[in-house]
C-alpha cells in the first residue's frame, strides 16, 4: 500500500458509507467503518522496526506541478507515532461509537463520513512534508471538526460550539499559512526537510521571527493554548466519541505535532523557546485551575485536556533549549522532548478512556452534571474501575503511566536552572513552582472527577434515567486504554524504545543521528535525592487536603467577573463583526435594482473615464471614413425616434414595444455591416426578451409611482446623468478605437487558422466553441446559476403567498 | 371575454415545426455558416414562446412536459464533459478534435467535438430561457 494511498483510504471509503447506511440498515454502519482504521493500524505497524533503525520513508504525488505543490508523505519516528495514535485510537473510538450511537435514530451516514474525512485529514497533517499540503490537511481537520461538533445540528449549543471552534482554528490556520509562505520565500522551498537543513541560515533573516510567531499562532489555536483555548470547552457539544478522538487524543495534538516538527527550524531562536515554554506553562496552570470549577463531566475533561496540552507544549519548549547549549547540557534538555512525547502518548491513553467513561455515564444516567451524580460505584463497577485508573494516572499516582511522565515533567522544569544564558539567576524557579501548583490542581480535579461521580450518595431522583452498567461492547474500548495505562507503567522502556526514541530523534536531529542514540531510560524510582520525588509527595499531600476542603475554597471562582472573560471577548467580537457587516451591507444592498444599476453604470463611467484620461487615449481621426448611405440615415432616425418614445411614453406596453423596435433596428445595422451571426442572434434575442418582458409586466410596480414631487426630479436628474455618462463614454471609446489602430486586428489570425486548425468555416461560432470555449463554458454556467436563482426566488415568493393565504383562511 | 385565437393557433401549428427545423438547421450549420448552439437554442425557445402565446402556459406544459432545470443540467454536463474529455487523452483541457467521415445518407461529413460542446450550449440556452419565461409567466 503506497503511503499516499493510505492517507486517502478513509476518504475513499467515506464515499460508499452513505450508501451502506441507507441500504444495509440491519447492521450498524460503524462495523464497516471499523475496518478502515484496523487495516491502517496493521499497515503502519509494519514500519515500526525499520523506523527504530532510523530509516525513513517517502512517497510523493505531484498535485500542482506548475506551482511546485505536491502531496509528500514522509514517515519518520514522529509521524509514525502520530499515525499509529490516529488509527489506533480511531479504531477504538469507532468501536465505542457503534454502541454509543443508536443505529435507528442517528444519522450515522453523516457521522462516519465526517469521521473518516477527519482521519484522512489528520494522517495528512502528520505525514505531509510539503508546507502547502500540510496547510490543506490542517484546514480539513478544522472543517471536519466543525462538522462533527455540529453533528447534532438542531441544538443551539452545538452550532455555537462548532462555529466557535471553526472561527478560532481557521483564524490560526490562516496565520500559519502566512508563516508558511514566509518560510517558503525565505528558504525557496516548501519542503520541511529542506527547510530544516537550511535552519542556520534562516535564523538571521528579516522575517524569521514573524514567520515563527505566525506558525505558533496556528499551533496554539489548534492545541487550545491560552488565550485561544476557549473553543475547546464549547466543542464538548460533540458526541462523546468525537470528543474522545478529536478533542483529546488527536486533533488538538496537531499543534503539538507542529511545534515538534518545526523545532529543528525555529528552536535556534530564543523567542521560540520562551514563547512555547511560557504559553505552555500558563495554559497548564490556567486549565488545571479552572477545571475544578466545572460541573459538567466533559467540561472538566476539556479543561484538563487544555492544561495537559499546555504541559506537553512547555516540555517541547524546554526541549528546544538543547539547541542553545553544548556538551552534557544537551541531553539534559533533550530529555524534556523525550518526556513530552512520552506524556503525549500517556495522555492519549488515560484521557481517551476518561472521555469514554464520561460518555458512558451520560449514556446510562442521562446527565453529565456532576452535582446530580454520585454513588455510581456499586451500580457501575467496571466503569468505576476504568475511571479510577484513568484519573489516578492523570493525577500522577504510581502504578499508572501518568506518574512516570509527570515526574519527568517536574524534572524537566527543574533542569531550567542549567540554562542561564540571559542571566536568569533565580527567575528559573518560577517555572517549577508554576508546574508544581498546576500539578496540585490536576490532582484535585482528577479526584473530583472520579470520586464525585462514583463515590458519595446515589441520587436517583435527580437522574433522568435509572443508572446501570453499560453494555460490554461499550466498555471494551475504555478498558483497552486502561489496561495500556497500567502496562506502560510496568514496561515503559519497551514503549520508549519502540515509539518515543524514534520520535525524539526526529525532533532533535542535531543531537541524535539514529533513534538508538537516544540514551534515556525510564525509571519509576530515582532515589531519595530526587527533588521531583519530594515535589510529587507535596502534590499528593496538598492536593488531598485541597480536595477534602473543596467546598470551602471553590467560592473564589465566583469572584471572577464573567464579562471580562475571554469568552466574553469572543462573543463581543463576533457580535461586533456580525452587526458591522450587517450595517455595511444594508447601507448599499437596498434591494432596489435601480440603485444597483446606478452603482454599476457609475463604476463603468468612472473606470473608463479614468483610464481614458490617464492614458490620454482619446483620438479622433476623420480620414478614411466610409460614405453614409441613405438607408443608414433612415434606420438611425427610426432608432432615435423609438428611443425617445421609450423615454416619454406613459404606458409601459409602449415602452416595451419601442425597446423591441430599438433592438430590431440594431439588428438591421448588423445586416448592413455584414454581421449575419450577430443580426440573427439579435433578432431572436429581441423576440424572446420582448416576450419575457410581457411576462414580467405583471410584477412591475405602477409606472406613476415615481412621477411626483421633488424627489422625482432628483431621481430623473440622476438617471439622466448616468445615461448621458454611459452614452458619452461608449461613443468616445468607439471613436477612439476606430481612429487609432495601435495593434493589428486579431481577425487576421482567425481568418488564417479557422479552417486549418479549428476545422470550421464560421469564425464567430468557432470563437464561441473553440478559441474562447472557456468563456462559453463559464457563460453557460452563469446562465444556469442565474436561472436557478430566479427559480429559487419565485418559488419562495409563491410559497410565501400560499402561506399568507392559509393564514387568511383561518 | 372569450378571445378568438383561431388564426394564430392554426398558423402556429405549422410555423412551430418550421422554426423548430430551422433551429436544428442553424445549429448544425453553425460551424460553417451563420448559426450555432446559442442562436439555435434561442430560436428553439422562441418557437416554444410562440406556442405559449398562441395557446396558454398550461397547454404548452402538457404538450412539452420537460423539466427545463434537468435539461439545463444535462446541457451543462455535456459541455463540461466534452471539455474535460480531452484530459483523458492526455491533452490540455478543452482540446477539440475533428475528422471527416463517410456517413450513410449524409455523405462525407465532418464530425467535430465542438459540436458536442455546442449541443450542451443549445440545451442550456433552451433550458434557461424556457425556465425563466415559464417561471415569470406562471407566477400569478
Amino acid at each position: 500500500m503506497s503511503l499516499i494511498f493510505a492517507i486517502f483510504l478513509p476518504i475513499l471509503v467515506a464515499i460508499v458509507i452513505p450508501f451502506l447506511f441507507k441500504k444495509i440498515s440491519s447492521i450498524h454502519t460503524g462495523w464497516f467503518v471499523l475496518i478502515v482504521p484496523v487495516v491502517l493500524v496493521g499497515h503502519y505497524v509494519t514500519y515500526i522496526s525499520a523506523i527504530m533503525d532510523g530509516t525513513t520513508y517517502i512517497d510523493k504525488f505531484e498535485w500542482i506541478p506548475s506551482l511546485d505543490i505536491s502531496v509528500v508523505s514522509y514517515i519518520d519516528g514522529l509521524s509514525l507515532l502520530f499515525s499509529l495514535l490516529i488509527t489506533g485510537i480511531g479504531a477504538l473510538v469507532v468501536l465505542y461509537s457503534v454502541f454509543y450511537l443508536d443505529k435507528d435514530r442517528e444519522k450515522l451516514g453523516n457521522f462516519y463520513v465526517y469521521l473518516l474525512l477527519f482521519m484522512s485529514a489528520m494522517l495528512g497533517v502528520v505525514q505531509s512534508d510539503h508546507l502547502i499540503s500540510l496547510y490543506f490537511f490542517w484546514e480539513l481537520t478544522s472543517i471536519s471538526s466543525f462538522l462533527l461538533i455540529g453533528y447534532w445540528y438542531t441544538k443551539d449549543r452545538s452550532r455555537f460550539g462548532a462555529l466557535k471552534s471553526m472561527m478560532i482554528t481557521v483564524f490560526g490556520g490562516l496565520m500559519m499559512l502566512g508563516g508558511f509562505v514566509l518560510l517558503g520565500i525565505m528558504g525557496e522551498t516548501f519542503s520541511i526537510r529542506e527547510l530544516i537543513e537550511q535552519a542556520p541560515t534562516l535564523v538571521g533573516q528579516e522575517f524569521f521571527i514573524l514567520a515563527l510567531v505566525l506558525v505558533l499562532i496556528g499551533a496554539f489555536t489548534k492545541s487550545a493554548q491560552f488565550p485561544f483555548y476557549i473553543w475547546l470547552p464549547d466543542a464538548m457539544e460533540a458526541p462523546t466519541p468525537v470528543s474522545a478522538y478529536l478533542h483529546s487524543a488527536t486533533m488538538v495534538k496537531a499543534g503539538l505535532y507542529l511545534v515538534a516538527r518545526f523545532t529543528p527550524i525555529f528552536a535556534l531562536s530564543e523567542v521560540w523557546v520562551w514563547l512555547v515554554t511560557g504559553v505552555g506553562l500558563l495554559t497548564l496552570l490556567w486549565g488545571s485551575f479552572f477545571a475544578v470549577k466545572q460541573t459538567d463531566l466533559k467540561a472538566i475533561l476539556a479543561f484538563s485536556t487544555v492544561s495537559q496540552l499546555g504541559l506537553i507544549m512547555s516540555l517541547l519548549g524546554i526541549g528546544s533549549i538543547s539547541y542553545h547549549v553544548t556538551g552534557d547540557l544537551v541531553t539534559i534538555f533533550t530529555f524534556a522532548s523525550f518526556a513530552a512525547i512520552f506524556h503525549l502518548m500517556n495522555h492519549a491513553t488515560f484521557k481517551g478512556s476518561l472521555f469514554m467513561i464520561a460518555g458512558i455515564v451520560d449514556h446510562e444516567t442521562g446527565t453529565r452534571d456532576i452535582r446530580k451524580l454520585g454513588g455510581l460505584m456499586s451500580l457501575m463497577p467496571i466503569s468505576f474501575t476504568i475511571a479510577m485508573i484513568g484519573s489516578f494516572s492523570m493525577a500522577g499516582i504510581p502504578l499508572f503511566n501518568g506518574f512516570l511522565s509527570k515526574e519527568m515533567f517536574l524534572d524537566a522544569t527543574l533542569s531550567l536552572q542549567h540554562f542561564n544564558v540571559h542571566s536568569l539567576e533565580s527567575w528559573w524557579m518560577l517555572f517549577p513552582i508554576v508546574a508544581w501548583i498546576a500539578s496540585v490542581f490536576t490532582f484535585v480535579y482528577s479526584l473530583y472527577f472520579v470520586l464525585h461521580t462514583f463515590r458519595g450518595k446515589y441520587k436517583p431522583d435527580l437522574l433522568p434515567k435509572k443508572a446501570h452498567e453499560a453494555p460490554i461492547g461499550m466498555l471494551i474500548s475504555p478498558a483497552v486504554l486502561a489496561v495500556l495505562v497500567i502496562i506502560i507503567f510496568f514496561v515503559p522502556n519497551y514503549f520508549g524504545n519502540t515509539f518515543i526514541k524514534p520520535a525524539v530523534a526526529a525532533i532533535q536531529p542535531l543531537a541524535y543521528k539514529v533513534p538508538a542514540d537516544v540514551g534515556f531510560h525510564i525509571k519509576a524510582w530515582h532515589g531519595f535525592d530526587s527533588i521531583a520525588l519530594y515535589m510529587t509527595l507535596g502534590v499528593f499531600l496538598i492536593g488531598f487536603l485541597l480536595y477534602k476542603s473543596i467546598a470551602k475554597w471553590t467560592p473564589i471562582y465566583g469572584m471572577l467577573p464573567a464579562r471580562m472573560s475571554l469568552n466574553g471577548f469572543y462573543d463581543w467580537l463576533m457580535n461586533l463583526s456580525d452587526k458591522g457587516a450587517n450595517r455595511l451591507s444594508s447601507s448599499y444592498m437596498t434591494g432596489s435594482i435601480r440603485s444597483y444599476l446606478i452603482y454599476m453604470f457609475a463604476a463603468v463611467i468612472a473606470l473608463l473615464a479614468f483610464t481614458m484620461w490617464t492614458k490620454d487615449a482619446f483620438v479622433i481621426n476623420l480620414t478614411n471614413l466610409a460614405p453614409i448611405q441613405f438607408f443608414e440615415i433612415l434606420i438611425s432616425v427610426v432608432l432615435i425616434i423609438s428611443t425617445i418614445t421609450i423615454l416619454v411614453t406613459k404606458s409601459r406596453l409602449t415602452a416595451i414595444i419601442s425597446l423591441g423596435a430599438v433592438g430590431y433596428t440594431v439588428a438591421l445595422f448588423y445586416i448592413i455591416f455584414k454581421a449575419p451571426d450577430l443580426a440573427l442572434t439579435q433578432l431572436v434575442i429581441e423576440t424572446v426578451s420582448v416576450a419575457l418582458f410581457l411576462g414580467a409586466f405583471y410584477h412591475l410596480p405602477k409606472m406613476d409611482k415615481y412621477e411626483k414631487g421633488k424627489e422625482d426630479r432628483l431621481f430623473r436628474l440622476n438617471n439622466f446623468l448616468i445615461a448621458l455618462g454611459v452614452g458619452v463614454m461608449v461613443s468616445l471609446i468607439a471613436i477612439a478605437s476606430h481612429s487609432q489602430k495601435l495593434v493589428k486586428s486579431i481577425s487576421e489570425y482567425y481568418k488564417e487558422t479557422v479552417y486549418s486548425e479549428a476545422g470550421g468555416g464560421n469564425i464567430v461560432n468557432v470563437i464561441l466553441v473553440d478559441y474562447r470555449g472557456f468563456d462559453t463554458l463559464f457563460e453557460i454556467s452563469v446562465l444556469t446559476i442565474a436561472s436557478l436563482g430566479i427559480i429559487g426566488m419565485i418559488t419562495v415568493r409563491l410559497a410565501k403567498k400560499k402561506g399568507d393565504r392559509k393564514v387568511e383562511n383561518k | 371575454m372569450k378571445t378568438n385565437d383561431l388564426i394564430i393557433q392554426t398558423t402556429t401549428k405549422v410555423v412551430f415545426f418550421i422554426i423548430f427545423l430551422f433551429s436544428i438547421h442553424i445549429f448544425f450549420a453553425g460551424h460553417y455558416t451563420p448559426g450555432g448552439g446559442f442562436v439555435g437554442g434561442l430560436v428553439m425557445s422562441s418557437a416554444i414562446v410562440l406556442l405559449m402565446l398562441a395557446f396558454d402556459l398550461k397547454t404548452v406544459r402538457d404538450m412539452l412536459p420537460f423539466n427545463y432545470t434537468v435539461i439545463t443540467a444535462i446541457g451543462l454536463l455535456i459541455s463540461l464533459l466534452t471539455a474535460a474529455g480531452s484530459i483523458y487523452f492526455n491533452v490540455p483541457f478543452f482540446t477539440h478534435v475533428y475528422d471527416y467521415f463517410n456517413l450513410p445518407l449524409l455523405g462525407e461529413t465532418s464530425i467535430h467535438t465542438a459540436m458536442f460542446f455546442d449541443t450542451g450550449v443549445y440545451l442550456v440556452v433552451v433550458g434557461v430561457t424556457m425556465n425563466i419565461i415559464q417561471m415569470i409567466g406562471g407566477d400569478e
